[in-house]
């Protein structure tokens, strides 16, 4: 946004130092020392900031970054990916991108989330690079190299937005174990690359086909030789669909070797997981796939409704396939401050495995009314769309932006979680940011 | 009666044989433990810093095996009773952030050892693991927060949105 500015740390510190810490921290120093005088809040609020505690705090100088601040500014060191992620898990890699990073249309390809379950593969030839089509109810085995696939198929474009299923997993009590998302493990880009039913085809696809499911070249954590990290799916209705591709390209760019280079699935509207990287072999089933993490209570939820905290048998799970309808607020960053003569203009992202998202709403008074949002079209399906709405602003004071989206199928957002499930998968509970009117 | 003399250099032979071997046991019964634990085959720990934004090599090495406020810099694990076997036999295969940002009771974080034995090719834990859960429950226990928690204002960066 050109008539926007967010006004960085150090931009802050520059100006005035004391009014800095002040502001961002609820700092305030002593007269004479010069000294940070910190209130207990103020200090909890540095001390999270840093990601630890700050010794000694009462004797940091007013007006300084604190260091583990100032190296903000430094390269970040995941291979492919810009500072600013959020890194839940360094072994596998996974980090989630923040919601005022997630404002472009398309997610640039270093801040595109990675929820990585083993280790990529190292020194990838791409002029070698395979995939290999087979199983029960393919009519042959079939190769291809990526020459074959790019020069044989059609090449298509679509924008298509990618969420891991247990994105918001951070939210739900009693917790779930796993990586601890919370809102950042999505991003849309303009993937390329051939249909994925077009080379099935090709191959040949048994009437008796019922899932379609992946291997990729990734290595176990483990570094047990031929162990599979993960191989999951799609019904083969979802893998015939034109938007399910084999994909070589990201923005028109490689794909990070994070997300899968040099080829991968992409399968809008269904959990990420589906979409596997590092590609290098499709398996046509005769029956529902069941690879590793296919089965038990992975990228499961309870066929039926349960309470909180319910012990769910492996026989009573069933896997999620639709992702449902969801929004961020991707502009403001949480945390403004601004005047009250001004207006407030939001921008943000709504995605759905419907058809469409027909509506999105605003509400700053924690849901009591809502207002509607300007929405964009998308491209295709399964491509997230862009939402806006200038926000006038009563009374000064402690404020939330609430946004909420409604799909073609009439389905919206809740304000609370949404059902309890063990894994902590699903949690669509409208976004919330945090705003102070001056 | 004094020693025959040619028995002397053997009495004082034996002597020091017995100091020799007190000294050993002594120094045994004190160190014995510890210098065992150093020669025994100990999974190594990973390096926690290298992604971690905003670190660099400096970072990475005024950080190692520093305690600051109870957590330990390296792997950001609460240093408490059970930390060694904790960091020794979890960071062995994965991050110590997959210990982090969890929470479970005693019960949940038994199930999340089952299940990598199940699953990830953990192997038994043997005496180790009731140090393990009660390091586990005692330090990453779940909070109730209801259906949804309050924005966590406390830690919210506040700034300065310039409109023009």
């Amino acid at each position: 946004m050109p008539d926007k500015k967010v006004t960085g740390l150090h931009e802050l510190y520059e100006k005035d130092p004391i009014e800095a810490d002040k502001l961002l921290w609820g700092r305030t120093s002593d007269p004479v020392s010069r000294r940070g005088f910190l209130q207990k809040s103020a200090l909890t609020a540095l001390s999270l900031a840093l990601g630890s505690k700050m010794v000694f705090a009462e004797n940091f100088p007013a007006g300084m970054i604190p260091a583990g601040l100032a190296h903000s500014d430094l390269p970040f060191s995941l291979p492919g990916k810009r500072a600013g992620l959020v890194v839940l898990n360094d072994k596998p890699i996974n980090a989630e991108t923040p919601p005022d990073l997630l404002n472009d249309l398309l997610t640039p390809n270093d801040l595109f989330f990675v929820r990585n379950n083993g280790i990529p593969p190292e020194n990838i030839d791409v002029s070698s690079w395979t995939i290999t089509i087979e199983g029960e109810s393919a009519n042959q085995k079939k190769t291809y190299s990526l020459a074959d696939l790019k020069s044989k198929f059609e090449n298509v474009t679509y924008n298509l937005t990618l969420e891991c299923g247990g994105n918001g997993r951070a939210e739900f009590t009693p917790p779930a174990k796993g990586n601890q998302w919370s809102t950042g493990a999505v991003g849309c880009a303009a993937w390329t690359g051939v249909r994925l039913k077009d080379v099935l085809e090709d191959a040949g696809v048994k009437s008796n086909a019922v899932y379609i499911a992946y291997y990729g070249k990734d290595t176990h954590l483990s570094g047990e030789a031929g162990k599979v990290v993960i191989s999951r799916g799609v019904p083969i209705a979802k893998a015939m669909e034109d938007e399910s591709l084999i994909a070589w390209a990201m923005n028109g760019k490689n794909i990070p070797v994070l997300n899968g280079y040099p080829l991968r699935l992409v399968f809008g509207g269904f959990p990420a997981s589906c979409s596997g990287k590092w590609l290098a072999k499709i398996v046509i089933r005769d029956r529902v796939h069941d690879g590793p993490k296919m089965t038990g209570q992975s990228y499961r939820v309870p066929c039926k409704p349960v309470a909180p905290g319910t012990k769910v048998p492996d026989d009573e799970m069933c896997i999620i396939e639709k992702m449902p309808v969801k929004s961020l607020i991707t502009f403001p960053k949480t945390g403004a401050i601004f005047e009250k003569k001004n207006q407030l203009a939001i921008q943000g992202k709504a995605w759905t495995s419907a058809t469409k998202i027909d509506q999105v709403d605003y509400s700053i008074d924690f849901g009591s009314t809502w207002s509607k949002c300007t929405l964009k079209a998308a491209k295709n399906r399964y491509s997230w769309q862009a939402f806006s709405a200038d926000i006038s602003f009563p009374e000064t004071g402690y404020y939330e932006v609430w946004v909420r989206a409604t799909d073609s199928e009439g389905k919206a957002q809740p304000m609370l979680l949404p059902g309890w499930n063990p894994r902590g998968y699903l949690n669509n509970a409208c976004h919330r940011i945090a705003i102070k009117v001056s | 009666m004094s020693p025959r003399p040619d028995l002397l250099p053997a009495l004082l032979g034996l002597f020091n044989f017995v100091l020799v071997v007190i000294t050993a046991t002594l120094l045994y019964l004190l160190f014995g433990p510890n210098l065992i634990d150093t020669y025994r085959n100990q999974p190594v720990a990973m390096e926690q810093n290298a992604y971690r934004p905003g670190s660099d090599d400096n970072t990475t090495e005024v950080g190692q095996d520093k305690v600051v406020d109870g957590i330990h810099l390296q792997t950001g694990l609460i240093y408490a009773e059970g930390f060694n076997i904790v960091r020794g036999t979890c960071t062995a295969c994965h991050s110590a952030k997959l210990v982090t940002q969890n929470r479970a009771t005693r019960e949940g974080w038994m199930e999340m050892i089952r299940w990598m034995q199940a699953k990830q090719g953990l192997w038994d834990l043997g005496d180790n693991e009731p140090i393990i859960l009660s390091y586990l429950a005692a330090n990453y226990a779940p909070q109730e927060t209801g259906r949804r928690s309050n924005l966590q204002v406390d830690e919210i960066e506040w700034y300065i949105l310039e409109m023009n």
